[in-house]
């Protein structure tokens, strides 16, 4: 049976969402809040919040010292280039293994998801090799099918998760009416699983946006997306926060908008299947 | 054949031969993020006016970042970059291994007897320069004259350890925040271990014998290791083993330090535009001991040539415009002397106009006072004066790093670091096969 939602119970269900949203975001309102500091003011000790010396300068010179129009289209072009060519992978084997599972089916879910156990550094030599001799360093295609390769596991797992909610019966019921494989996944499977699908979708642009190892590792310049952007603000000697928080900042608003828009889709997938 | 198709055929041979004339040569250059390297990308329409045909895309990076990229590219002969950034770490090994191209047929005009000996000294490898230095830098003192002169002392011009411990003991008020000495605590073997290593040669510690036995077992490398701590612990900022170099910069721009021991190229910072103290500081020699070495180390950031470069000429031609004379009266030109890339040639400290940039003199001796070929009091078989130029030393003086940091932040004793430091190195020597 349900409780019942007392005023105080709500306010105080509202007072900790608020505490822990503002905790989980504090670092990300600070790096934004840098970026409009000057470098000196950036480091002082004790912080300054309301006293700071606030500027756009950091904003103009990271646009003025960098080609930002052209990491930002890489970072597009890569992150949406490989999800789709992951759920494309992705749906026909996810379908194999919620409705036509094998006795070896678990295990190979598992030893998929081993594989991002495994740190990235472990397989980079390789890997590096592999890229060079098939010419596909700084290329955006040869990023599109690493990242893909990189967040399989994860779509996979997502969209079996999703599938083995569908009744099977349902899929039964079309093939009963002549319904051809491709139909069946296209036309069927699909259009229901399509919530799971989006939310799958979103998270994997939004991880292979942020992803840094490979993206940094396997380009230079013709195919560098914005993590090697925000990576050339760092700097050994001298200040520098203010800058780097700017060039942070620039890189995660598209992907931080296109989270803030579509949440509502993203909790509605990541939650699918959660209660029953 | 017709007169018309001659003609023709001509125009076409002479529009491919302009064309050919004309092909543009793409360099890829792969740099760190400091102000010498920024000045110089805001620089190019020089190089571009000159150089119409070659055609420089930059790679900037993280320092660490950078390093991991460049050496996994030229360790599988990738050919990604044509130009690199490296430091007088990387040189001496890379050099080694064939992995550089010799840059010993640079033209006449770029003088390569003017470089500063002891930079040149190390980039050279078994007599061929392999990489050409953009900025060189030492390390030296740099302290608040202010405080100097209200504690009634006077800096000597080359101090030694026991002027600074008084000094730093005079400068100290904790009530006030203002602490007698700064110096690198975080880990790392180009952090706190480029300080310690370059802080033992003067108290007569070496890391390895002439049989690369490792040394921390022996009284020098105690005597430096309690100095440090017991400086640090008593006249030293809180929460020192977090401090590295941009740490200090910050603490010592504020105002919180009475002295700081560190790279030459923090003397433009600490006097510049972000830094409350800037009309107060004055410059030392590092350190010594009476034993003929001071703390002092030589670093240079420099370009060099990767051996899997398909573009090798294009290259040198760059590294001829961002490394010799003619660049620094250009950045003299454009943004004043004192932003010149200092400590790479014996021309500009022989200017006059740069000799009225306060720490000029005070930056070149301390790096002519640094010997990378005979770094320590105790011979040695290495090459380089805060680091050991073996491919292995990175690894392990990072550890080394984290047991010294661990012992400042008050975790261990000093003979315990030590001795971990002595097992830890001397397994990896045996592994590596240095010693049996």
């Amino acid at each position: 049976m349900a409780r019942a939602v007392t005023p105080r119970r709500k306010l105080i269900t509202t007072i900790a969402a608020w505490a822990v949203a503002l905790i989980i975001f504090f670092p990300v309102l600070w790096m934004i809040l840098t970026s409009f500091k000057t470098e000196a003011s950036a480091v002082a000790n004790p912080p300054e919040f309301l006293s700071a010396d606030w500027t756009l300068e950091n904003y103009a010179e990271v646009w003025a010292r960098s080609d930002y129009p052209r990491f930002f289209w890489n970072s597009v072009v890569i992150s949406v280039g490989s999800t789709l060519l992951g759920l494309l992978v992705a749906v026909p084997s996810a379908w194999a293994m919620a409705f036509v599972p094998g006795k070896k089916t678990k295990d190979l879910l598992m030893w998929m998801l081993s594989t991002k156990m495994m740190p990235a550094v472990a397989v980079m030599i390789p890997l590096y090799l592999l890229f060079q001799r098939l010419g596909l360093i700084d290329t955006k295609i040869g990023l599109v099918f690493a990242l893909m390769l990189m967040n399989l596991p994860i779509i996979i797992w997502m969209l079996y998760t999703y599938f083995k909610e569908i009744p099977g019966e349902i899929l039964e019921a079309s093939r009963m009416d002549g319904a051809s494989l491709w139909g069946e996944i296209v036309h069927v499977l699909t259009p229901m699983a399509l919530p799971g699908i989006a939310s799958t979708m979103l998270l994997n642009i939004i991880l292979a946006w942020n992803e840094a190892f490979w993206t940094i590792v396997l380009t230079t310049t013709k195919a560098a997306p914005l993590s090697a952007f925000i990576a050339s603000f760092s700097a050994p000697q001298g200040l520098f926060y203010a800058k780097l928080s700017a060039a942070s900042a620039m890189a995660i608003m598209p992907i931080l908008i296109l989270g803030w828009f579509s949440q509502k889709q993203l909790v509605r997938g990541l939650t699918f299947g959660a209660v029953k | 054949m017709t007169k018309t198709l001659r003609a023709l055929m001509g125009a076409t041979a002479l529009f491919t031969l302009s064309g050919a004339a004309m092909a543009e040569t793409t360099i890829t250059v792969a740099t760190v993020n400091n102000g010498d390297m920024v000045r110089m990308q805001g620089l190019m329409d020089d190089f571009n006016a000159k150089h119409p045909d070659i055609k420089v895309e930059w790679v900037t990076l993280e320092e660490n970042v950078l390093r991991q990229n460049v050496t996994t590219d030229i360790a599988t002969g990738g050919g990604q970059y044509d130009v690199i950034t490296i430091g007088t770490y990387e040189v001496p090994i890379w050099g080694k291994q064939g992995w550089l191209e010799s840059l010993n047929d640079l033209p006449a005009e770029y003088d390569v007897d003017d470089l500063l000996p002891a930079i040149r000294g190390g980039l050279t490898v078994d007599g061929n320069l392999m990489a050409a230095p953009f900025y060189g830098e030492s390390s030296m003192v740099m302290y608040r004259k202010d405080l100097m002169e209200a504690a009634g002392l006077t800096m000597p011009d080359a101090p030694t350890w026991a002027d600074i411990e008084t000094a730093a003991k005079a400068m100290t008020d904790k009530s006030k925040e203002q602490y007698g000495i700064c110096l690198r605590g975080k880990a790392g073997w180009g952090e706190n271990m480029a300080f310690l290593t370059a802080m033992s040669n003067s108290f007569g510690a070496r890391w390895f014998d002439e049989k690369w036995v490792p040394q921390f077992d022996q009284p020098e490398w105690k005597a430096t290791l309690d100095f440090y701590l017991n400086l640090m612990n008593n006249y030293g900022p809180p929460g020192a083993s977090n401090n590295g170099f941009n740490e200090n910069l910050t603490l010592f721009q504020q105002g919180k330090c009475g002295m700081w021991i560190d790279a030459t190229v923090a003397a433009s910072f600490v006097t510049g535009k972000d830094s409350t103290v800037a009309d107060k500081v004055g410059f030392a020699l590092a350190p010594d001991n009476g034993l003929g070495k001071r703390g002092n180390w030589l670093w240079a950031w420099s370009l060099a040539i990767p051996a899997s470069s398909d573009a090798k000429d294009a290259a040198k031609v760059f590294i001829d415009w961002a490394t010799n004379k003619d660049y620094l009266a250009l950045v003299a030109s454009k943004e004043g002397w004192a932003n010149v890339p200092p400590g790479t040639r014996t021309s500009l400290y022989a200017n006059e106009e740069y000799a009225k940039v306060p720490f000029a003199k005070m930056t070149l001796d301390s790096i002519n006072s640094a010997d990378p070929t005979a770094p320590t009091v105790k011979p040695v078989p290495y090459v380089g004066v805060q680091f050991v130029a073996i491919p292995e030393f990175a690894g392990i003086a990072t550890t080394v790093g984290e047991t010294f940091s661990a012992a400042l932040a008050g975790q261990k004793t000093a003979d315990e670091a030590l001795a971990e430091a002595q097992t830890f190195v001397t397994d990896e020597m045996k592994a590596a096969g240095y010693i049996q």
